[in-house]
């Protein structure tokens, strides 16, 4: 495949950058890619995800105000930050009263010195707005929504979230859209000593959008991260998920469902850091892929000298609903601790022929029969999810997505 | 009333079923017994229309309805139940939920109207109870984790709240102890009337003496060479299969 596209569209965003008012704190990140550019297949990490569709969205204009998606976003009954092509909504939001939220500006976080190429640099010299979310110690936040609007044009939003000692947080992220649009968003999480953060993530861009995600969670002592991700939109997808347990006792729960259908190809790439002692993380991922999609599931968990007692554990499983469904997967344990316990495992199937017939045998219809095993299927990644708003939102949406997959 | 006639069928381009003549009247209850591999099986398939298995000759009606042409589903709402000689597990499909999807999806199929959570609830529950099945048992997910014992009382569970009107229990009591095989057998005989019929395949006499049945057929590869009375199964018991075998070879 011919990278050119590629090179141009970073010529083009280099221009960009260097036509808008320095600022010190971007520089670097120009720096950066004006040397790296976008990452091509070449490059290992993105090799099952070639981003040459990029050049196609990535610098058309919005055709509409965003607003005009506000009655899609699901009511969930609490607070909500709503961002629109990139910037803060405030006549859209609901935020929270007794939460110190801040926008208008990026919230830059903290990220590692290795993550701050490619995307992110794309998101570091371009980022406009973003949610800085402040969780004092031993409070319980309850439940906030983060979502983005997009209607076409490039978005590059860059929030953070900390959480103090024992302090909780659920954080619902939406993603929504119409048209041709990239979204590229960077969130990072500073998870302190005990506190609890759930992530909980729909993303249902349009069909022609490409959405390119960046988290990267710090997970201090005794702490837990706990994310899900449901991907049914995008024309292209990728969401990458860093997670760095450095406490003792640290916890990650990295879980996904993708649904894909058509041309759609949508990666999950997670990448847990194991840097201390008697930490945990758990990944469950599922792909259900229907037409000629594609899915990319790569997990790389990585044990440090130190961290004895790790528990990793990974389970990739998909459904291929189409002989022209594709997904392709790299899991990947680096260990370098001696008292471990690491396990992955990938399981790709096609819906059991056996259980199909039982269930049309006590005269459940072929169609509904097939969705049930579907549903089943991610079920269990969906068994995680306990704010019950939320999970009702994603079963309705996986509703219509299965609605649509029938219809095509 | 089940009818089949001249019934020749296979898999993978092997012929199993080699000619089957067999009618079961409305209100009766009729036992096939023949050794392993005789087709007992593949004849339960058939009959349900499960994929895979190619009808190559005869016919089999159900109440005038032309069996082989219909989708399993249609078969089930036509009222013909498989007990399964293997159940099988579903992972992540609520065993309530399950019930009373095949259930509204029958009355669906019927005209009938859908039964609400709490009704159908309800009726699952005194299934449930006449069976002696553990009250979480509805709240499993589909035999998985069951007993063998389990899996085969969940298979008359769903027969008792279909209420078919004609039921192939294949090998039901294969796995059972004798406890289990009679609250088994009294949740079939729990469904005889005129409008219930039965196709019992069992390779021990043992369940015919709780559920007795009208006529006993021997299958023996892939094809009916006895048919009786009770005492038929009685004398296979004593004799085996061996000396059927001879009398036909
Ligand atoms: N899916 C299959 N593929 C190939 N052979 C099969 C298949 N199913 C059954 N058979 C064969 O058909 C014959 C009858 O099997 P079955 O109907 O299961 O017998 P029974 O139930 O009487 O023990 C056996 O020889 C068996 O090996
Ligand atoms: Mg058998």
């Amino acid at each position: 495949m011919s990278t050119q596209p590629l090179q141009a569209l970073a010529g083009k965003f280099a221009d960009a950058y260097a036509a808008r008012a320095a600022d010190p704190a971007r520089a670097l990140a120009a720096e950066r890619f004006r040397a790296e550019g976008l990452p091509t297949p070449r490059v290992e990490a993105w090799h099952y995800t070639p981003l040459a569709a990029l050049a196609d969205v990535a610098l058309a204009a919005p055709a509409r105000d965003p607003a005009v998606l506000a009655a899609r976003i699901p009511d969930l009954g609490v607070p909500r930050l709503v961002f629109g092509n990139g910037r803060y909504r405030a006549d859209l939001s609901t935020p929270p009263a007794d939460l110190a939220v801040r926008t208008g500006a990026p919230a830059w976080g903290v990220l590692p010195e290795g993550l701050q190429h490619h995307l992110v640099a794309l998101n570091t010299m371009f980022a406009e707005d973003g949610a800085e979310i402040v969780v004092p110690p031993g409070t319980d936040a309850g439940v906030l929504m983060l979502v983005h609007l997009a209607t076409g044009g490039a978005s590059h939003p860059r929030h953070a979230v900390r959480l103090g000692a024992n302090a909780r947080l659920t954080l619902v992220e939406i993603a929504l859209g119409e048209g041709a649009a990239f979204h590229n968003p960077v969130i990072t999480f500073a998870v302190g000593e005990g506190a609890t953060v759930v992530h909980t993530v729909l993303q249902e861009e349009s069909a022609e959008a490409i959405h390119l995600a960046t988290v990267f969670a710090e997970v201090a002592k005794g702490a837990t991260y706990d994310s899900f991700l449901l991907t049914l939109g995008g024309r292209l997808a990728r969401r990458e998920m860093h997670t760095r347990l450095a406490g003792p006792g640290a916890a990650a729960h990295l879980n996904a469902a993708q649904l894909l259908g058509g041309t759609q190809h949508a990666d999950f790439t997670t990448d847990v850091v194991h840097a201390s002692a008697n930490a945990t993380s758990r990944q469950t991922v599922k792909n259900v892929l229907a037409g000629h999609a594609r899915g990319v599931f790569q997990g790389r968990i990585l044990v440090e000298r130190d961290a004895q007692k790790t528990d990793g554990y990974q389970m990739n499983q998909g459904l291929l609903l189409s002989p022209t469904a594709e997904l392709d997967v790299k899991p990947g344990l680096e260990i370098y601790a001696d008292d471990v316990k690491c396990s992955h495992g990938t399981a790709i199937g096609e819906i059991d022929p056996e259980q199909l017939f039982y269930l049309r045998s006590r005269g459940i219809p072929e169609g509904e029969a097939r969705a049930m095993l579907v549903r089943a299927f991610i079920g269990e990644a969906l068994d995680g999810i306990a704010f019950a708003p939320v999970r009702a939102a994603m079963e309705e949406r996986i509703g219509i997505w299965w609605e649509a997959q029938q219809a095509s | 009333m089940l009818e089949i006639k001249g019934l020749t069928a296979g898999v993978e381009g092997k012929q199993i079923l080699n000619g089957i003549d067999l009618v079961v009247p409305s209100g009766e209850v009729h036992a096939i017994m023949g050794p392993n591999g005789s087709g007992k099986s593949t004849l339960s398939y058939v009959l349900s229309g499960r994929d895979g298995y190619e009808v190559t000759g005869g016919s089999a009606s159900f109440d005038g309805h032309d069996l082989l042409e219909m989708p399993p589903e249609a078969r089930a709402a036509a009222g013909l139940f498989l007990a399964f000689q293997y159940p099988v597990e579903l992972p992540g499909v609520n065993n309530a939920n399950f019930l009373r999807a095949a259930l509204n999806a029958q009355r669906r199929a019927r005209g009938e109207e859908e039964l609400d959570s709490v009704a159908f609830l309800k009726l699952a529950r005194a299934a449930t109870k006449k069976l002696s099945m553990a009250n979480d048992l509805l709240r499993r997910n589909v035999n998985v984790g069951f007993s063998g014992g389990e899996k085969k009382r969940n298979e008359v569970l769903q027969m008792a709240i279909l209420r078919p009107k004609l039921a192939i229990l294949d090998e039901t009591d294969s796995g059972l102890d004798i406890d289990a095989l009679r609250i088994v057998s009294e949740g079939v005989n729990a469904q005889r009337g005129p409008d219930f019929s039965a196709l019992v395949i069992t390779h021990y006499q043992r369940l015919l003496d709780y559920i007795v049945p009208d006529k006993v057929h021997v299958l023996a590869r892939g094809r009916i060479v006895r048919t009786g009375g009770p005492e038929l199964a009685r004398e296979l018991e004593e004799t085996g299969y061996a000396s059927v075998l001879a009398e036909v070879a």
